[in-house]
């Protein structure tokens, strides 16, 4: 009987001893957790009094070349008036699939962005009317808002403009060869439509070893994600001419999001201005399919190339290429010439595809808070420093004056394209129907440039594309 | 004992169930919810009854993958049993060295499949490099680079799952085999092969399944190029969902066809495999 009596309070005392122990893991991982959030309550009390109820505001970056510079706003934003700014960047090509997930959390992001009226579309549940924000009103040109009726969902914050990318160095070796064939012209001002330029670069082509380059282009970057200079940026120029040509009244934008069906009658020029890249280009066309971007930016700073399509963002990668030989002051932007009658006349293509939104959803004073940030970013001296000099956006607000602007050579090289006698291109990729569109187009692309499909299934699949994709 | 053990039991089983339903069981049951709806996010989803499924099965992307995918898998699978098996066996004579090798095949399945993707890819690419190609000319590349890259993968934790089986076949048997002047090959068919049948269920299992279900290295190898000709089930479901706007429904009801699909095809593998198992 004792025995027995002595076991069970043996095995009694062993559970409570486990039970103890477990409660007490229980509670530190508990206290550690409280430990953590009172942590983050005492820094955000701090400021709550100054920013009128909200604390906390929550920004959804799609620029991750940017992502520190936004990192140290956010800190000295919140040195200033006590409002936290969480700043999350997206990475490459994933902002979509962050911002869904993201936004389906309890704390949302407040601050977001869309990629046009096509963003806008997928998002309309969600952004905020700011047609009465500070914001909106001092956009330089209200019509490059985002709209729908009377409200006004996204404002552009940052205007881009691409073309063809030459470093000039490279053009005044060419053109001070003695045995170049084409004499009749003597630089690269003169080269002011397609005929021209495939004139210059195949006779670059000719003289490969003289200019001490391998090619006239760098890699037409093909792989899966790399694709958007091709399917979204050179498609932009086709298009734009078409829907220019459909209804030269109003927007491109306007009339390719009202069209169910494309003719895509300029696809002959879209195909001399990709032909005129993949022959002239570093790499062999077979090849294009394992080449990024990144590899085409490098080519053209370690000086392999004398051109590269792509936009004044560029400028950071270029800069940063190790080993790059090619000087700030040599890089210039050409339009990109396919070909069009009249193309004497025309720019870059300048235009936007970022646009702010606020998130509805969340509470009405972080909405407020994030509207003041953004017109804080916008409009203060210190914001302003910050997007002239450190994010290098040319920002299309009233708030900055003439010498406001990026000094980075690509910048320049747009406002100076800005101020001559030609029309720019508009960004009417805005409107192209979906991501599934682009990337239908690039896998063409890709195929044609292996050779495994004709010029004639690319344009089909394009046409295709387009309607099955405005249809659903 | 008995009694108190029944007296904790949902105390203690509690923390476990806990995380079986919050990881498992509330996904499991949105998802289904969720392929009946059209939503941006998930939680503004509005009903639209089976108008997902019917598009799913009007796009041709969703058969050509499951139709891709269906290839990949009986290939794969034939060829990773059969080496493994092969290496099992191999492995199992007592060789020098034995363990250094055992060890170094197990090795690639500790890799990441993002990470082997594109070591692969770099491998692939320098190859065909030579010929003038990438893995992107053609998509026959692309399956083949896939099927090299499961086989390199999954060959040597098939194996070790294989020589635990051969260890477990008695010596007698073999004896008393060889004593009745069974040849080798027989020997193997007939003795070996009915022993390890528990073996071979499990690696059909791993393998039917994990090719089936392959997503990392499809989409770090190919990502679906040229023309989504490679794209496997699994990447389409992830691009039907995040590339198309609209489509979130229609991407929720492919992965609920793809989950009894994998189902049923795992289930009649297990029936036919565990009615060939023998007692030793």
């Amino acid at each position: 009987m004792i025995d027995e009596k002595r076991l069970v309070t043996r095995m009694l005392r062993k559970q409570i001893t486990i039970l103890l122990s477990f409660i007490l893991t229980v509670m530190l991982v508990l206290v550690g957790c409280a430990q953590a959030n009172s942590d983050k309550k005492d820094e955000t009390q701090g400021g709550g009094d100054t920013a009128g109820g909200a604390t906390e505001i929550y920004f959804l970056n799609f620029k991750p070349e940017i992502a520190e510079v936004y990192n140290e706003i956010a800190k000295d934003y919140e040195a200033e008036t006590g409002v936290k700014v969480k700043v999350v960047t997206a990475a490459s090509g994933t902002y979509e699939t962050t911002l869904r997930s993201e936004i389906a959390k309890a704390n949302a992001p407040t601050i977001f962005q869309i990629n046009g009226p096509i963003g806008y579309q997928t998002w309309k549940d969600y952004t905020r009317d700011l047609k009465d924000t500070e914001l909106y009103r001092s956009l330089s040109d209200p019509g490059l808002a985002v709209t729908d009726g009377e409200g006004v969902f996204g404002i552009p914050y940052v205007v881009e403009g691409y073309g063809i990318i030459y470093n000039n160095e490279i053009m005044e070796r060419y053109f001070a060869l003695d045995n170049r064939a084409v004499q009749d012209i003597s630089s690269m001002d003169e080269v002011n439509n397609f005929a021209k330029l495939k004139a210059v670069v195949e006779d670059m082509t000719a003289h490969l070893d003289e200019l001490g380059i391998k090619g006239v282009f760098a890699s037409t970057s093909l792989a899966a994600g790399e694709q958007w200079r091709w399917q979204t940026h050179l498609a932009n120029m086709p298009m734009y001419y078409e829907f220019l040509e459909d209804n030269p009244e109003q927007s491109t934008v306007l009339t390719a999001l009202a069209a169910d069906e494309i003719d895509f009658r300029h696809s002959d020029h879209f195909k001399n201005i990709f032909d005129l890249y993949l022959n002239n280009s570093i790499t062999r066309s077979t090849l294009l399919g394992s080449k990024s971007v990144a590899d085409s930016m490098a080519e053209f700073a370690l000086g392999q190339v004398a051109m590269v399509q792509n936009g004044n963002w560029a400028w950071s990668q270029i800069n940063e290429v190790e080993g790059n030989v090619v000087k700030a002051e040599d890089i210039r932007f050409l339009p990109i010439y396919i070909g069009v009658e009249g193309e004497e006349n025309q720019g870059l293509a300048i235009g936007t595809e970022n646009y702010f939104a606020i998130n509805k959803k969340v509470s009405e004073e972080k909405q407020q808070a994030s509207i003041k940030f953004l017109e804080w970013l916008f409009s203060s001296d210190k914001g302003k420093d910050y997007v002239v000099n450190k994010l290098g956006f040319i920002a299309p607000f009233n708030t900055f004056n003439e010498d406001e602007q990026p000094t980075d050579p690509l910048a320049r090289e747009i406002v100076n394209w800005l101020d001559k006698d030609v029309h720019s291109v508009e960004w009417t990729f805005a409107a192209f129907p979906s991501e599934e569109f682009k990337n239908q187009f690039g896998n063409a692309l890709l195929e044609y440039a292996q050779g495994n499909f004709d010029w004639e299934q690319v344009t089909s699949t394009v046409k295709e594309a387009w309607a099955s994709e405005k249809a659903k | 004992m008995q009694k108190q053990l029944r007296k904790y039991f949902a105390f203690f089983a509690l923390p476990t169930l806990l995380a079986f339903a919050i990881s498992f069981v509330v996904p499991f049951v949105l998802g289904i919810y969720l392929s009946f709806t059209t939503f941006t996010t998930v939680t503004n989803a509005s009903w639209v009854g089976l108008g997902n499924y019917s598009r799913v099965f009007s796009d041709p992307d969703f058969l050509r993958a499951l139709w891709f995918t269906v290839k990949f898998t009986i290939v794969s699978v034939i060829t990773i049993n059969v080496l493994a098996f092969l290496f099992a066996l191999l492995l199992t004579r007592g060789i020098r060295g034995t363990n250094v090798f055992r060890t170094i095949f197990f090795m690639p399945n500790l890799i990441g499949g993002i990470v082997l993707g594109y070591i692969w890819q770099l491998i692939l690419n320098g190859i065909l490099f030579n010929f003038d190609a990438t893995l992107t000319v053609k998509p026959v590349y692309g399956f083949w680079g896939l099927v090299i890259l499961m086989n390199w993968q999954m060959i040597g934790y098939m194996m070790v799952i294989y020589i635990a089986g051969l260890q477990n076949v008695p010596k007698d048997l073999i004896e008393a085999a060889s004593i009745d002047g069974a040849s080798r090959l027989q020997t193997l068919l007939n003795v070996t092969m009915p022993l390890v049948m528990p073996s071979i269920t499990i690696c059909l299992f791993l393998t039917l399944s994990n090719s089936f279900k392959l997503f990392d290295q499809n989409l770090a190898l190919t990502a679906g190029a040229p023309s989504k000709r490679t794209t496997m089930l699994a990447l389409d479901i992830y691009n039907t969902f995040y590339g198309k706007s609209g489509w979130e429904g229609v991407g929720q009801a492919k992965a609920v066809i793809f989950f009894i699909i994998v189902a049923l095809i795992v289930l009649v593998q297990l029936l036919i495999t565990r009615r060939r198992e023998v007692e030793s």
